[in-house]
């Protein structure tokens, strides 16, 4: 048997090329340098281009008067004397109003069809899979133009409003309210509202530790219920009823007076609602059924009923599972709620990224200061969640 | 003493043959026991499921009566769906999809012209089914048609014009070259020494002169058929420019799904990489730009490429009014992308890298050859929804102006050719049956797909 | 690493599409060379520019592109339209997308100051009006008090619509919307009482309702909406070149010079006709075109009136009478300067 001569290990020629941290500064400072390139070239291009193309830059815009109106605003917006400035916060506003108020109900409408979805009963299950995949296989754009165009539109037109109970009108204009007028004293059912809020949520604490200590439980769903309802309710009969209502009046064209709901609101927010809910019913039932069954039985085995079980071994474990996901749902509702813009409601993309970027033309700006804005919400909803998901997570022994 | 049994019973009232076995009593078993388990175990559970039927049967039969009973199949304009006009109650307009089928395709893409498109689908098909079905042979091969060969035949097929036939000659050209090259390198194969390794070669060299160096042989003949098939197509009838204006249609929309996909998995891989990477810088850029893309709306991303793009590159060089859309998905895909990936990378054991690495792999070899392969493999179901996902956002360069297949739809439904009641619920309900379709189709293969993965992962 | 794929994607792709790059000469010689003429069109107007099944463009302001054409290849095809919405028709004329931009644009002083834009004429004197449904028996936009306005937005338009329920104490809900289309489907549909936009557009757009004979357009112009074609700023020769291929129009109408009679004007003896179709001066040099350039124009085109009555006017559907757009020699605003 011959041996075969091993090379020691000597610094061989390439030795500076081949050792991995020079290259590893080398590939850094390349990536560095091209990225870097082609900012300054955008940059340097978009600023030849401005001047050449005598396009104002910088924020100058911001306080100069608008010039054209909104539908729907949540603060005083009129085409006299507002700004640009002033129509960015109507969009913000029109968008963080949809959002929130899709975010509240997906959830409720997600839950439910997610437990359905596992539900026993046939009929009901089947009904939640149809959902569940027709929703989530066609685009949310299809869907808005189909509530929209086909749901909505076809209303009768303002002359001929569908008259519900209480003063309350459907038409193609909307769903037109009683709008609530408040009396100063009003004030004291506010007050009454909050301190019943802070009452309960003191008995309820108080009632958790005397359910710790002896055992006893207290009716808290109740007693929350009725300091809630029952306390602002008390005080507005005893003020008086500092409350009166505007009714809707036929006038020449439209209803006059009452608070108009739009249609494009409702259709945005059915759309994102059920779209988004589609996509939370999933979470939810994956997150339940990643909850082994050995919790659920050993639940029974103690003696609890399905009603508690969900309540207090299933759904705590599995919340673990769905509030990350749960989170990205409703950013993706947000960042959908842009899609508003197809549809004429003057959400923060289609106000400020449309109309204010034509008047302007300054297309730098205003896009970069839209996605500044969804960018912000989206990192701080994440930083929230991470704090929340830290508390609920699994303390590990 | 005896057993006790049947036979030698001593009273005549115990029974001396075994009963057959008795059905269970419907209570427990059979359709009935089913419904009342399963629908009406509790008042609750009896109102819920009231509560759908009543939905069921309200909504079915009206639907069924509206799109099927009702309907109009054919007709040559709207007074063949006018309820008046035609003296019955009128469901959907059928007629109106049935004229308009070509534009809801092609566009306006020039009518001599759409053969071309029709080669590009049956390519894209082609490279679809060899890459998706499980059992197709030489899954390389089929990439390589997939992500080079179609990307640049639809190019040169779809836009036409002098500049994509003359670039479709020096592809020739260079494919030849190529050819010709790897004719000498199987003949002479101590020349390729310059950039193939000695142990390599010394195998290549054992081999017969046709079978060496038989895998880029492989991908260079597929090159020469296609671009020759594309150039002899060319030379018949003649590739005159289509401009993108002309684009529109369920062409536009598969045209952007699969430039996304194209573009977003290499550029998810290399995100991915990077955004795992141990060099800061290269790992603080790739997580800037995932989270940045992330964090935003696509029409926000679709209105910066289609606003601001133009101004960031010199004017002569303003890309085409289709591209920007293009370049804005890709590279929303490709944030999305890097983070499915880099899922199915953590998901790789630690030992895996540690074993390519103590083979002395370097870090591109192992990325390649031991991490990437399995990686991937693991997250087609995630690259699928990820697919899904953007097949559903083609619908939003509608916002930008590009004529996509809903936008086409939406165009119609103002043609007072056709304008009826009806129209709209139909051209919806014909939009939803496509991207149903497509959407459901896939996410059914990512099922699939994600059951035989399973599969292989049981013990 | 997004970057470098960008600007390689940018890069590569835009040098085959754009034909590769183009040297920093004056547009005229840039369109010579390149063979053809770029021209940012409205995405679908009825009678100022629409595409037709096969794709072949018509209009009032496509005549405008075809007569440039002209005046530069002897050949009226030879350009290439793009549609843009009105929501990036500046954009894309500002980054040089598009030679110049005929397509129902208003003249104002922002857009011809801060924009970086140059009008270079008026086509058609048009103004702000209202449609509304014969069967609310409004006679007057002064009686829209209350109503729901339909819109587009980005446009002079939701200004103007703004200013006027202002300046008359009105109330009204305005609903605006990204495209001609939806705004129009809104209006059909009930969502407003009212649809405003040019007068023009509105007998355009009427076109498009299922039963156009049941709305009407209200007397009321509530602004002045001169529309014209718009060249960049910085290049006054292109500038000539699309002011003085509108004046040619304009002035072989007021000369009596039609395409058909165009051949036997070239031996014309009135000066002024001698000097339009280039038998008399190098008027055509001095704008770097040939001298028989408005022949030309006459020749493949036609004059503004024939262009007029062709597209908009009483050969068309639109049935518009020429009203301020007839020449200032019948009572119109139409006034072109005289070639000499």
């Amino acid at each position: 048997m011959s041996t075969i001569p091993i090379e020691t290990a000597k610094p061989g020629r390439g030795s500076l090329f081949y050792d991995p941290r020079i290259r590893g500064y080398v590939y850094q400072i390349l990536l560095i340098a091209v990225v870097g390139f082609l900012i300054w070239s955008a940059a340097s291009n978009a600023i030849e281009n401005l001047r050449a193309q005598k396009i104002a830059s910088g924020l100058g815009f911001w306080n100069n008067a608008a010039g054209f109106d909104v539908n729907q605003k949540l603060i005083p917006f009129s085409a006299s004397g507002s700004t640009y400035g002033q129509a960015f916060y109507v969009g913000l506003l029109n968008t963080l109003l949809v959002a929130s108020i899709g975010i509240v109900l997906s959830t409720f409408l997600g839950f439910f069809v997610g437990v359905a979805r596992l539900s026993h009963n046939w009929v009901l299950a089947k009904l939640a899979m149809i959902y569940v995949e027709v929703i989530r296989n066609l685009p949310l754009l299809l869907q808005l133009f189909f509530w929209y165009n086909a749901v909505l539109k076809p209303l009768p037109d303002a002359r001929n409003s569908i008259e519900l109970p209480g003063s309350i009108f459907l038409n193609n204009r909307g769903l037109i309210l009683p709008n609530p007028q408040f009396a100063p004293a009003f004030q004291a059912v506010v007050i009454a509202f909050f301190i019943a809020v802070v009452a309960a949520i003191v008995i309820y604490r108080w009632s958790k530790k005397q359910q710790a200590r002896t055992g006893r439980q207290y009716p808290n769903g109740l007693i929350t219920f009725g300091l809630i309802i029952g306390a602002p309710l008390l005080v507005y009969f005893a003020a008086g009823q500092p409350l009166s209502f505007d009714l809707p009046q036929q006038g020449r064209f439209n209803l006059t007076g009452g608070l108009q709901i739009f249609p494009e609101f409702v259709a945005l927010l059915i759309g994102l609602t059920t779209y988004t809910a589609g996509f939370i019913a999933e979470v939810v039932r994956a997150g339940i059924l990643a909850v082994s069954r050995g919790q659920t039985e050993a639940a029974y085995a103690l003696g609890l009923r399905p009603g508690p079980t969900l309540k207090l071994v299933v759904i705590p474990q599995a919340m673990r599972v769905i509030i990350p996901p749960l989170t990205s749902n409703y950013l993706n509702l947000t960042k959908n709620s842009s899609l508003a813009v197809a549809i004429g409601y003057p959400d923060l993309v289609q106000v400020f990224t449309g109309t204010v970027l034509n008047q302007t033309g300054q297309a730098v700006e205003v896009v970069a200061i839209t996605m500044a804005v969804y960018l912000t919400i989206s990192l701080v909803t994440s930083l929230f969640m991470n704090i929340y998901n830290k508390r609920m997570a699994l303390v590990e022994r | 003493m005896t057993d006790a049994t049947l036979e030698n019973a001593r009273y005549a009232f115990v029974r001396r043959e075994t009963l057959e076995q008795e059905a269970a009593p419907l209570t427990v078993a059979g359709p009935l026991a089913w419904i009342r388990n399963n629908l009406f175990s509790s008042p609750l559970n009896a109102l819920l499921t009231l509560a759908c039927l009543y939905v069921v049967v309200t909504s079915v039969p009206s639907l069924v009566q509206f799109y099927f009973i009702d309907a109009v199949w054919s007709g040559t304009n709207r007074d063949a769906c006018l309820a008046d006009k035609v003296g019955r109650p009128v469901g959907a307009c059928w007629a109106y999809i049935a004229d308009r089928f070509q534009y809801f395709i092609y566009g306006s893409y020039p009518i001599q012209q759409r053969w071309r498109v029709n080669i590009v689908f049956a390519m894209f098909a082609l490279g679809v089914v060899w890459l998706l079905w499980e059992r197709a042979p030489l899954k390389k091969v089929g990439a390589f048609f997939f992500f080079v060969l179609l990307p640049i035949g639809a190019y040169v097929l779809l836009l036409g014009g002098d500049n994509a036939e003359s670039f479709l000659r020096f592809l020739i050209l260079l494919t030849f070259g190529l050819a010709l090259l790897y004719l000498i390198l199987s003949f002479v194969p101590s020349l390729a020494r310059f950039w193939v390794g000695p142990a390599l070669l010394a195998v290549e060299k054992a081999a017969p002169p046709w079978q060496r160096f038989h895998r880029p042989k492989r991908l260079i003949l597929l090159a020469m058929v296609v671009f020759g098939l594309i150039a002899m197509l060319a030379n018949s009838a003649g590739l005159p420019r289509v401009d993108t204006g002309l684009w529109g249609g369920m062409m536009v929309t598969f045209l952007i799904a699969a430039v996304g996909i194209v573009f977003s998995l290499p550029l998810g891989v290399i995100l991915a990489l990077g955004r795992r990477s141990k060099l800061p810088a290269i790992q603080l850029l790739s997580v800037i730009f995932i989270e940045f893309v992330r964090g935003v709306p696509l029409i926000t991303v679709l209105f910066m490429a289609n606003t601001m793009l133009p101004l960031f590159v010199p004017q002569e060089y303003s890309p085409d009014r289709l591209l920007r859309p293009l370049i804005g998905v890709a590279l929303f895909a490709a944030a999305y992308m890097a983070e499915v990936i880099r899922g199915g990378l953590q998901a790789i054991p630690k030992g895996q890298y540690e074993g390519a690495m103590s083979l002395g792999l370097g870090y591109w070899q192992m990325m390649r050859l031991i991490i990437l392969p399995q990686a991937l493999r693991i997250v087609i179901p995630g690259i699928v929804n990820t697919f899904i996902g953007l097949f559903k956002d083609t619908t939003l360069v509608t916002i930008v102006g590009i004529f996509d297949f809903l936008r086409t739809i939406e165009a119609t439904l103002v043609d007072p050719t056709w304008a009826t009641p009806t129209t709209r619920a139909t051209g919806y309900a014909f939009a939803a049956i496509f991207y149903f379709l497509c959407c459901w189709g896939m996410s059914r293969y990512s099922i699939a797909v994600e059951k035989r993965l399973a599969a292989g992962q049981k013990r | 690493m997004h970057k470098i794929f960008a600007a390689a994607l940018v890069a590569a792709v835009t040098t085959v599409c754009a034909g590769g790059a183009q040297a920093q000469t004056g547009l005229l010689a840039q369109i010579k060379a390149r063979g053809n003429l770029i021209c940012g069109v409205g995405p679908g107007l009825a009678g100022f520019g629409i595409p037709d099944a096969q794709g072949n463009w018509s209009g009032l302001d496509v005549d405008l592109c075809r007569a440039i054409s002209a005046a530069v290849f002897n050949d009226p095809s030879k350009v290439k339209y793009i549609p843009l919405s009105s929501k990036d028709r500046f954009t894309a004329l500002q980054s040089g997308e598009v030679d110049l931009l005929s397509r129902n644009t208003t003249w104002t002083m922002s857009r011809d100051t801060s924009l970086g834009l140059n009008f270079a004429g008026v086509n058609y004197y048009d103004g702000q009006g209202f449609l509304v449904r014969k069967k609310l028996g409004v006679d007057s936009a002064l009686k829209l008090a209350g109503a729901s306005v339909c819109t587009q937005q980005g446009t002079t338009t939701e200004l103007n619509l703004a200013d006027y329920f202002r300046a008359n104490n009105m109330k009204y809900e305005v609903v605006a919307f990204g495209t001609a289309d939806e705004t129009i489907k809104a209006y059909e549909s009930g969502r407003c009482d009212a649809f405003t936009t040019d007068a023009s557009g509105l007998y355009a757009e009427r076109l498009k309702l299922s039963v156009p004979a049941d709305h009407i357009v209200l007397p009321e112009i509530i602004s002045k909406e001169p529309l014209g074609p718009v060249v960049r700023h910085g290049d006054d020769n292109w500038l000539d070149v699309v002011k003085w291929t509108h004046n040619a129009m304009l002035n072989a109408e007021e000369l009596g010079i039609t395409k058909a009679n165009a051949d036997e004007m070239l031996k014309s003896d009135n000066p002024e006709i001698k000097r339009l179709v280039g038998t008399e001066g190098k008027f055509g040099e001095a704008i770097g075109l040939p001298n028989d350039w408005a022949y030309r124009i006459v020749k493949h085109v036609g004059n503004y009136g024939e262009s007029f009555e062709k597209n908009v006017g009483s050969n068309s559907l639109l049935k518009i009478a020429r009203g301020q757009n007839a020449l200032w020699t019948k009572g119109g605003l139409q006034y072109a300067p005289p070639i000499r």
